[in-house]
Parts: C-alpha cells; sequence; structure tokens
C-alpha cells in the first residue's frame, strides 16, 4: 500500500486539516516511509487473535443515575474563541 | 539556598516536618532556581506567586499540626494536567491560552497532600515526541552537557521540561505523563528516576489525552524513594476514570525495604538489538550483575513479538489521537483561525495553524489507519498484535518477577540532530514503548555515564499493579550504581 | 389475534406508469433514555433549560475530560431489550463514531457499533382492520445524543447549545419489514405504547424524546417476498434515509411522497442513489441533505476511554421480574374480558388510557366500559382538546356512572347529561342524582298517571295505536317528555301495553 498525494488530502480532509498543497507531497513520501516500516506486522499470524480491549483486567466502573454536573454555563464560555449569551458562536452551517 | 534545592523529595519533607525550614524558604529558593534557569526553557508558565501563597498556606497547617503526605513540598507539573486557573496548554497553539475551570484528579491529590505547585513544564506537543522539540513554546535544554562540549542537548521528551527541571534542581519532583516511553526515556537521559506505573494506577481524569489506552501518569523525581513517595500520593482510585483500578494504593515507600534475595530478573533476549552502542549493552549487564551480586537470580526469558511493538504502536498511538484531539476545532475553547468562509474552513484553518507538524503527522496516520479499508490491515492488526505481545509478557512472567532492560539506545542527543526523519526519532523509545501496549509499570533508574559523560538509564519492567517490588528491585539498580552525578549548572553563572 | 408475518399485498402497491410497485420501509428510532443525568457525565437531562446550562466539561468535550456509565441507562436498554423481546447482550462495547460537526464537541459520538446491548426481538403492529403484523427488530444500542446548532438566529452565524449533549440515546433499528406508510406509522405507535409502558423513554416526539428516520425503497412485485426467504437485499430496490421524521402524520406523508418520487426517478429511466433526505414537512416532501453528501468515513474503533459493558444474566432477570404488563399481554387480556380487537388495541395503546379504562371497568361490563369511554369520555376529551391524563372526571366516579345504568337508577340518556354535570361542575355522580332528582322513575303510579294524561290529550292517537301497534313508540316518547326523561324506558312500555291492550310483539 503506498500513500500518495491525493491520499493526503483526501485523509487531511477527513482529519480536517488544511495541509498545503505544497506539503501534500512531501507528507505522502513521509507517511510512505513509515507505513514501508508498519508493513513488517504484516509477517505475524494474528489469525483467531483477538483484539486487545482493555489493557489491564478490570471491570468498567458505573455511576449512580445522580444530577451532580452542570449548571456552569459561565464557566463553559469563559475560554470561547467565539460566544454569545451562553450559546457557543459558529459560521452559519447550511444543512 | 543551593543545598536547599539540591534535596531530595524525602529529605526536604523530612526537614520540614523537623522545622528546620519552612515551605515558604524551600519555595523560594525554587522559584528563583526555576527564574535563573529560564535559557532551559523548562517551564511553560511559571507559577512563582502562586507557589508561595500555597507555601503559606503550607506552613499555616506545618504550625497547626495538620501535616499531609508532601506538606509544603515544591514540584513540577507538566504542562499536560490541567490545573484549575491555570493556563495549561500541552504545549500547543491550539490551546492557545486555555483556562481549566477544573484540576485533575492527580494534581489535586498533591494539593490535597498539601504539596506546592512551582509551574507547568515543557513538553512535546500533546506529548508526541521524544526531544522536546515539538512544543509550540520552544524547545527545552538538557541541563547535561557532554564532556568537553557546549552543544546544547535534548532532555528526551515528552516529559522534557520536567525531566531537565528534576535534573537542574527547579522542584524536587516533577510530574510526567508516559504513552510511549516519556517518563522514562527523558528521565534516562537527564540521569534521574522515572516511573510510569500500572495503566490504570493513576487517574488520567484532567489529563490532556494523547492515546488513551497507553497514557499514564507517573513521578520524575531524584532518586527511588522520592518516586515512591511520589506515587503513593499521585496514584488513586477514581470514579471519574472509567479505566482507574479497584486496588488499594499501598504505601510504596514502606515497602522498600527488604532486598531482593530470591527474586527472579529476567533478561528478555529480543532487547539486545542490532545498531544499539556497546555502551548500552554494557552497562545492562552490569546491572544484572549488580542484581545478582545482592541475591536476585538473573534469567533469560523470550519476548519474540519485540520488534513488532514499535509499529503496533504507531498504529494505535496515533488512531486514538486523531480521535482524541479532533475536540480541537475552534469552537469551544483554544485557537480559532480568522477571515475564515464556513464552518469546514473554521475547523481546517484552526486546525492547519494550531497543531503543530509533528501532531498533525500523526493525525494524518492516526486517521489513514483508522479509514474505511484500512481498518483491518491496521488498527484491527495492531490491537491483535497487543494481545501477542502481552501474552509474550504473561509467559516471561511465569519463569521471573521483574525484568530489566536498557532505557534507551543512547544517551540524550544534540538539539536538531534527528528532527529531519521521524522514523529515526521513533525509535528512541524502542525500550520502552512495549511496556504500554500491555499496562505493564516500568521504571527508569539512572545508571551511570556514557563515553561521553552523558547519563544512562536502566529500565525494570514489573508486572501488573505490583509497583512495589519493582521500587524494591529499583532501589537494588540505584544503590549499586551509586550515581551521584549532577548537571553543571552553567546556565545560572 | 392474527398475526401475519408478512401481509398479503393487496392493497399495499403502488401503481406507476410501468406497472405496479411495493414499498418496503425500515426504521430507525432515537428513543431518549429516562434518567435524571447524561449517559457518560453527571449533567442533567431536563428539557427546556437556558442554553449551556445542563452541560457538563465532559458533554462539551474539553480537554482531559472521560466518560463515565451511567448505571441507570443501561438498565434502560435492558429493560427496553426485555420489552422488544430481544436478546440481551452481556457483553458489548462502545465504539467511536468521529466526524466533525458543531454540535458535536468531542469531535466524535460514542455510540455502539458493532457489539450493541441488545440484538434481535420484534414488535407486533396493531392495524387498523384489528389484524397485527410482527416487525422484527435488528438491534437496540445506546449512543449520546449531539448537541443543537440553532441557523436562523443570525445571518451568518450559527449558535450551538450543548444541552442535549451527551444524553443517552437508544436507537431501535427495525428490519425492513413494514410495507405500508399506515405500517411504519403503527410500527412507530407500538414503539411509543412499549416504551412508555416499560417507563424506558416519555415517547414525547414534540420535544424530540423520540425521532425517527425511515428507510424507503420500491421494488417490483415480488421483491419483498423474495426478500423474506433468501434475507438477500439485492431483490430490495435502493434504499433512502429519511431524517427528522419527527410525528406519526408526518411519516405517513413522508414514506408516500418519497416512495412516489423513487417511482418517478425509476420510471424515467433514472436510479436511485442512496442518500439522506430530509423531511420538510411544510412542503410535504423530501429533498437531499448536501450537508450528508459528503462521503462518510466515520472511523469507528472501540472507545479506550471504557471497557468493554459486561453484566450478568441474573441482573436481567432481575430486571425482567419488574417489567410492567406490556401492551400486547393487556390487549389479550382485555380481548378476553370482551373487547373487540380493535377496541382492546385502541385502549392499550396509551398506557394511561388503559389503566384510565380498568379502574372504570371494574365490576362493570368491559364491553358497556369500553364504549362509554370510547364515546362519552374521549368524545369529551376531543372536544375540549385534552388528553387522557386531564380528563375532569375520575375513572370511579364514571364507574359509578355506568353502575347506575345498569342498576337503572338512571337511564343512558340521563347518564350521559349527568357526565356532562360533573365534567363541568364536578361532584359526586350519585350525590348528583339525588340532588338533582335524575333518578329513573319505576313507580307504576307515577308513570301510569303520565299515560293516562297523554291519553286524555290526545285520543285520536289511542285509536290509531290500536289499529297500528308499531305506533306505540310515539306514546313512549311522550310519556318520557311527560316525566322529564327519568321514566324507565322498560317500565312504560310494559304499563303501555297494559292500558292500552297491545299485543305483546308490539
Amino acid at each position: 500500500m503506498s500513500v500518495d498525494k491525493d491520499t493526503v488530502r483526501r485523509i487531511a480532509k477527513l482529519a480536517r486539516l488544511a495541509v498545503p498543497e505544497s506539503r501534500l507531497e512531501p507528507m505522502a513520501s513521509e507517511l510512505n516511509g513509515i507505513f514501508q516500516w508498519v508493513e513488517m506486522l504484516g509477517e505475524v499470524n494474528v489469525e483467531g487473535v483477538p483484539a486487545m480491549t482493555s489493557v489491564v483486567a478490570q471491570k468498567l466502573k458505573w455511576r449512580k443515575d445522580q444530577v451532580t454536573d452542570g449548571n456552569q454555563a459561565d464557566a463553559l464560555m469563559i475560554n470561547a474563541p467565539g460566544g454569545e449569551d451562553h450559546f457557543f458562536v459558529v459560521p452559519k452551517v447550511v444543512e | 539556598m543551593s543545598d536547599l534545592i539540591s534535596m531530595t523529595l524525602a529529605e526536604a519533607r523530612d526537614a520540614i516536618r523537623a522545622k528546620k525550614f519552612s515551605s515558604r524558604e524551600l519555595t523560594g529558593a525554587f522559584v528563583s532556581a526555576i527564574e535563573k534557569a529560564r535559557p532551559l526553557n523548562a517551564f511553560i508558565t511559571e507559577a512563582g506567586e502562586q507557589a508561595l501563597t500555597m507555601a503559606d498556606a503550607a506552613d499555616k497547617r506545618i504550625a497547626a499540626g495538620q501535616i499531609g503526605a508532601l506538606e509544603g513540598l515544591p514540584l513540577a507539573i507538566k504542562d499536560l494536567f490541567c490545573t484549575k486557573g491555570v493556563r495549561t496548554t500541552a504545549a500547543s497553539k491550539i490551546l492557545g491560552n486555555f483556562v481549566p475551570s477544573y484540576e485533575s484528579t492527580v494534581t489535586q491529590n498533591l494539593w490535597d497532600a498539601g504539596a506546592v505547585m512551582l509551574g507547568k513544564t515543557n513538553l512535546d506537543e500533546f506529548a508526541m515526541g521524544s526531544s522536546n522539540e515539538t512544543s509550540a513554546f520552544g524547545n527545552v535544554i538538557n541541563p547535561w552537557r557532554a564532556k568537553n562540549s557546549n552543544v546544547n542537548l535534548v532532555p528526551g521528551g515528552s516529559s522534557g521540561g520536567s525531566s531537565a527541571a528534576v535534573a537542574a534542581d527547579l522542584c524536587l519532583a516533577a510530574t510526567g505523563t508516559d504513552t510511549g516511553g516519556s517518563i522514562r526515556q527523558p528521565a534516562a537521559v537527564t540521569g534521574r528516576v522515572g516511573l510510569k506505573p500500572t495503566y490504570g494506577r493513576c487517574s488520567r481524569f484532567g489529563v490532556v489525552a494523547f492515546a488513551s489506552s497507553l497514557d499514564q501518569a507517573g513521578p520524575m523525581t531524584k532518586t527511588v524513594k522520592d518516586a515512591a513517595i511520589m506515587l503513593k500520593t499521585m496514584a488513586s482510585v477514581d470514579a471519574k476514570d472509567s479505566t482507574s483500578v479497584d486496588i488499594e494504593v499501598p504505601d510504596y515507600e514502606k515497602l522498600l525495604e527488604g532486598g531482593i534475595k530470591g527474586l527472579r530478573v529476567g533478561i528478555p533476549k529480543e532487547y539486545r538489538i542490532d545498531g544499539v552502542p556497546a555502551e548500552i549493552n554494557a552497562l545492562w549487564t552490569k546491572g544484572a550483575d549488580w542484581l545478582k551480586a545482592q541475591g536476585a537470580e538473573i534469567v533469560e526469558v523470550s519476548l519474540p513479538h519485540t520488534k513488532y511493538a514499535l509499529p503496533t504502536y504507531y498504529i494505535v498511538a496515533p488512531a486514538e489521537a486523531s480521535s482524541n484531539l479532533a475536540r480541537y476545532d475552534g469552537v469551544k475553547f483554544g485557537y480559532r483561525a480568522e477571515g475564515v468562509r464556513d464552518i469546514t474552513d473554521l475547523y481546517e484553518k484552526s486546525r492547519g495553524q494550531g497543531f503543530g507538524a509533528e501532531v498533525q503527522r500523526r493525525i494524518l496516520i492516526g486517521t489513514y489507519v483508522l479509514s474505511a479499508g484500512y481498518y483491518d490491515a491496521y488498527y484491527s492488526r495492531a490491537q491483535k498484535l497487543r494481545t501477542l505481545i502481552k501474552r509474550d509478557f504473561e509467559q516471561a512472567f511465569e519463569k521471573c518477577d521483574v525484568l530489566l532492560t536498557p532505557t534507551t539506545p543512547g544517551p540524550a542527543f544534540g538539539v536538531g540532530a534527528k528532527t529531519s526523519d521521524p522514523l529515526e526519532m521513533y525509535l528512541q523509545d524502542v525500550f520502552t514503548v512495549t511496556v504500554n501496549l500491555v499496562g505493564l509499570p516500568g521504571i527508569s533508574v539512572p545508571a551511570g555515564l556514557s563515553e561521553n559523560g552523558l547519563p544512562l538509564g536502566l529500565q525494570l519492567i514489573g508486572q501488573a499493579f505490583d509497583e512495589a517490588t519493582l521500587l524494591r528491585v529499583a532501589l537494588a539498580v540505584e544503590t549499586a550504581a551509586d550515581f551521584k552525578h549532577s548537571p553543571a549548572k552553567w546556565w545560572s553563572v | 389475534m392474527v398475526v401475519r408475518m408478512n401481509a398479503p399485498i393487496k392493497n399495499k402497491l403502488l401503481k406507476g406508469e410501468t406497472g405496479e410497485w411495493e414499498i418496503v420501509i425500515g426504521m430507525e428510532v432515537h428513543a431518549q433514555v429516562l434518567s435524571q443525568s447524561k449517559l457518560f457525565s453527571g449533567a442533567s437531562t431536563t428539557f427546556g433549560a437556558e442554553p449551556n446550562n445542563n452541560v457538563s466539561f465532559i458533554d462539551a468535550g474539553f480537554p482531559g475530560m472521560l466518560p463515565v456509565i451511567n448505571e441507570k441507562c443501561v438498565e434502560q436498554a435492558v429493560r427496553t431489550g426485555l420489552g422488544l423481546k430481544a436478546k440481551i447482550n452481556l457483553r458489548s462495547l462502545f465504539d467511536r463514531k468521529n466526524y466533525f460537526y458543531p454540535d458535536l464537541p468531542q469531535g466524535y459520538q460514542i455510540s455502539q457499533y458493532k457489539d450493541p446491548i441488545v440484538g434481535e426481538g420484534e414488535v407486533l403492529i396493531d392495524l387498523k382492520d384489528g389484524e397485527s403484523i410482527k416487525v422484527g427488530i435488528e438491534r437496540l444500542h445506546l449512543e449520546q445524543d449531539a448537541g443543537k446548532s440553532l441557523h436562523d438566529q443570525h445571518p451568518d452565524h450559527s449558535f450551538v447549545d450543548l444541552n442535549r449533549s451527551g444524553i443517552a440515546l437508544m436507537e431501535i433499528v427495525s428490519k425492513p419489514h413494514m410495507r405500508t406508510s399506515e405500517e411504519a406509522a403503527a410500527f412507530l405507535k407500538k414503539l411509543r405504547a412499549i416504551v412508555r409502558y416499560l417507563g424506558t423513554c416519555d415517547g414525547n416526539m414534540d420535544e424530540g424524546s423520540m425521532r425517527a428516520d425511515v428507510n424507503v425503497s420500491v421494488c417490483r412485485v415480488g421483491g419483498y417476498d423474495e426478500f423474506r426467504k433468501t434475507g438477500s437485499f439485492k431483490s430490495l430496490g435502493t434504499r433512502c434515509e429519511i431524517k427528522n421524521v419527527n410525528s406519526m402524520r408526518f411519516i405517513a406523508q413522508a414514506v408516500e411522497y418519497e416512495a412516489r418520487r423513487q417511482i418517478e426517478v425509476i420510471e424515467g429511466g433514472g436510479t436511485i442513489a442512496q442518500e439522506t433526505r430530509l423531511y420538510d414537512s411544510k412542503l410535504g416532501e423530501t429533498r437531499s441533505m448536501r450537508s450528508k453528501e459528503e462521503a462518510h468515513d466515520y472511523r469507528y474503533f472501540p472507545d479506550p476511554d471504557l471497557l468493554p459493558l459486561e453484566f450478568e444474566q441474573s441482573w436481567v432477570d432481575a430486571i425482567a421480574k419488574t417489567l410492567p404488563e406490556l401492551p400486547d399481554e393487556k390487549k389479550a387480556r382485555f380481548m378476553q374480558s370482551g373487547l373487540s380487537p380493535y377496541d382492546a388495541s385502541v385502549l392499550v395503546g396509551e398506557r394511561e388510557l388503559a389503566d384510565y379504562y380498568e379502574e372504570l371497568a371494574k365490576g362493570v361490563d368491559a364491553k358497556a366500559a369500553a364504549n362509554w369511554l370510547n364515546n362519552e369520555i374521549v368524545g369529551r376529551l376531543n372536544r375540549d382538546g385534552l388528553s387522557i391524563t386531564d380528563v375532569p372526571v375520575s375513572a370511579a366516579a364514571n364507574n359509578a356512572i355506568i353502575q347506575m345504568i345498569f342498576d337503572q337508577t338512571i337511564s343512558g340518556k340521563i347518564a350521559k347529561d349527568l357526565l356532562d354535570v360533573v365534567w363541568t361542575e364536578g361532584g359526586d355522580p350519585r350525590q348528583v342524582v339525588e340532588a338533582r332528582g335524575m333518578k329513573q322513575v319505576t313507580d307504576t303510579g307515577a308513570i301510569d298517571a303520565a299515560i293516562e294524561a297523554v291519553i286524555a290529550a290526545n285520543p285520536d292517537k289511542v285509536e290509531e295505536v290500536k289499529a297500528k301497534p308499531k305506533l306505540s313508540a310515539w306514546f313512549v316518547g311522550q310519556v318520557m317528555k311527560q316525566t322529564g326523561g327519568k321514566a324507565n324506558p322498560a317500565a312504560v312500555n310494559a304499563a303501555l301495553k297494559t292500558r292500552l291492550n297491545l299485543p305483546d310483539e308490539g
């Protein structure tokens, strides 16, 4: 599998990263270097091996159904680059 | 006052309790040392004023006889831990001037124990790097220099600000986080102790996430005993972190006693890697001899999938990161690009301008390996490899109690020496990354100097939630190595 | 009860230019879990709070925030699964669905992709003709709701409110087992009844507690049977997903419109693109959602902040023991007591209505109670724009009225007047009857007197009635009038017969 310029453009779009046109080609070659190295995983037989779902043996914690959070619209907005009347504001979204 | 700042955490703790000096005196000494050490760029945010306020409060508690485990002891905090009211950047432009309204569980535990915060230390952006050169706030300079050299070296990464701060006596101890070696590798190349606890031992709540299944907070200290003291307070069972484990936190300091007689120390043969300098392997052998001399049994073990650990890591970590970093979109907090056409433009430009090159590279790798058609070949396969690597360790631990390996493939390198080839940089983590994939605890202990006079570390790997044994063996290495070196304080002359 | 897997297709075909078409419908229903707090945070789920007030830093995707699951939401999902007679998976996984949208603050939605908490189940839907059809449930999974973007507050900006962000939803996916818009609406109605009976969702469609996406495709006659036989989707047409269908009425309209549209496209030589369409209730049409057109690649992967969701069968069994009687069981019981399938399914459609009915019907004839409820009470509710929960006269009071009809204390006609009185003025029906002298007159003396008065006033009619006994009804009416409607009609009849010497068959 080889990563080309168009692939970089496509995944940059998916990742919502503005990658300048001039960076596409070099990035493709960097990624290729990394992916070629990663290819070595292909030599391992993983037939029947379960994918890891938790690093150490433990049970998921459950929480009681209680309201313990919220009521902090001010604190929520103090870092907002665009905020008005306790709303986050973004350029108009067309559905 | 230089004798104050060169104390170990344990020494300072005992002295404060004995009222030999106040927390304010101790804190003041660190605050001025930090100011003098600005050329190292170890701190992103210095919090001198707040530190002194915290010190005064500690002194009041001490006077009242309310003495916490870390009462009045000044610490440095990696700028990946959210600190209420104090800017938290993850060394990224995209967090801009983010000021959290909440405190991470680990730091809260420290403050609850009476500790004092000196400031927020520099790191690789979002903890992605092994040299602290990807920080948006500039790189950190290692306090160490090679023999007869003025060349600036890297302090390791990603916890490079913390490692430099501990090595340069800018704090008694520091917090770090370790996703693929980010505590152990910088500790090793700065001649200090770095402990990555078992995954789930320290809460991840309030720690800016890099790769959720790998991230783990831990202490960076001057001694093994200090690491035991720090871990006792940093670790907790946290209801706010689903992956924090319900196992009581033991008193690691007490458990340090007892020696290592009869313990079996495994030497994984696959850690002998082509291209690693002879001095690294020689130190490794020396380490085994030290432990044997103290009564341990040395056994050769095999971890057959070792060579797949690093490529596995470079699929899993970027995949998780690509998702964890999606929240930095210029909408709720952090950097937002100017002059955007629409929402997509806002996302792309804010993220394109806000993230540095290495972070973008990893986001792209992660996005690619999770994307339709590639998931099975990459991510799914990598998660299966983790299972195989875990089985390796389970089998090895049938034959031994801890494993001994080198921490890094070499000493600290020059600033800019490895920035052109990402792959070469990634290889820095070749010895450390494996334990993150399987959640095991690991510790790096300073063990000697390289030919050119730079510190080298040895790594010990323990069994899940058995940090106590790990620390006991680490103490044995520390005792035998008797590493007393410190960098010359060239920056403050 | 008649249950058919696959109803005959008569009346289910749409006629196009080139022949007849079948419609195939599947649904994805998002039902908001009834809980105090959100799926992964302790923020409140209350509807209608001030903007961004019910938001924790977790819901807003702040750095370092971690999800911790709400046990109630898990329980509610299991309870719903049991109500859908579905397979409960003792181990399920949470995945991240990655995409960028302003109301998705984490940049991903925590959902369940490959391993949902609930597997296959079924719902019986009730049609107007009293028939029931079995609709398969594919799965039910838990996921986070998104926030809300307001687009019409400002010419250039959208405003984002995250109050809804992180609220637990159950996504319930049906199999494509529905064939008409009526069936689709009936499915949603039945599903709504079930979750409301279970107390797992309030079913409030106006507040968005229940939202349906409808998948519609058309195929040539026979395609659907082929699909049911082979399970192969190839025998069905390409489906379009219609989003935002937020009322029962709109579902029928949206399905009709969309099926017609697809047939026109195909018959015009075009092909149907698999796409997401938005139902515009103002225009009554569906249109392609441009923003969703971009090829999505959600990059699902297990959420590393969470471990697998695991629980014991014994816990599921304990929940099963607390399940209430569900609509189908209740319907069967009602039918056993003498109600028609239609009456029974109308009554069980709303839990409150069924509960009201049960109290109303205590100790009285079931059919009479159902008729009284449907004709008198529901009629008045509709007239006044009220729902069963606002009914001004208690079920016990109505029960008393019905009892008075049966023990002949009042006539049916008076009973309606009595209901009007207590409906507007309140009061105990028995006392009202006493106080206002509404009791039926069964005293033969009074009836006889009234008969004599009518005869005296209408001698000509007496002769007519003797010739044509059928005209006695006129006399009954006159006597009733004389007694102010309070005379017992049966007693009047009997007395008249005797007095006028009418034959029994009269």
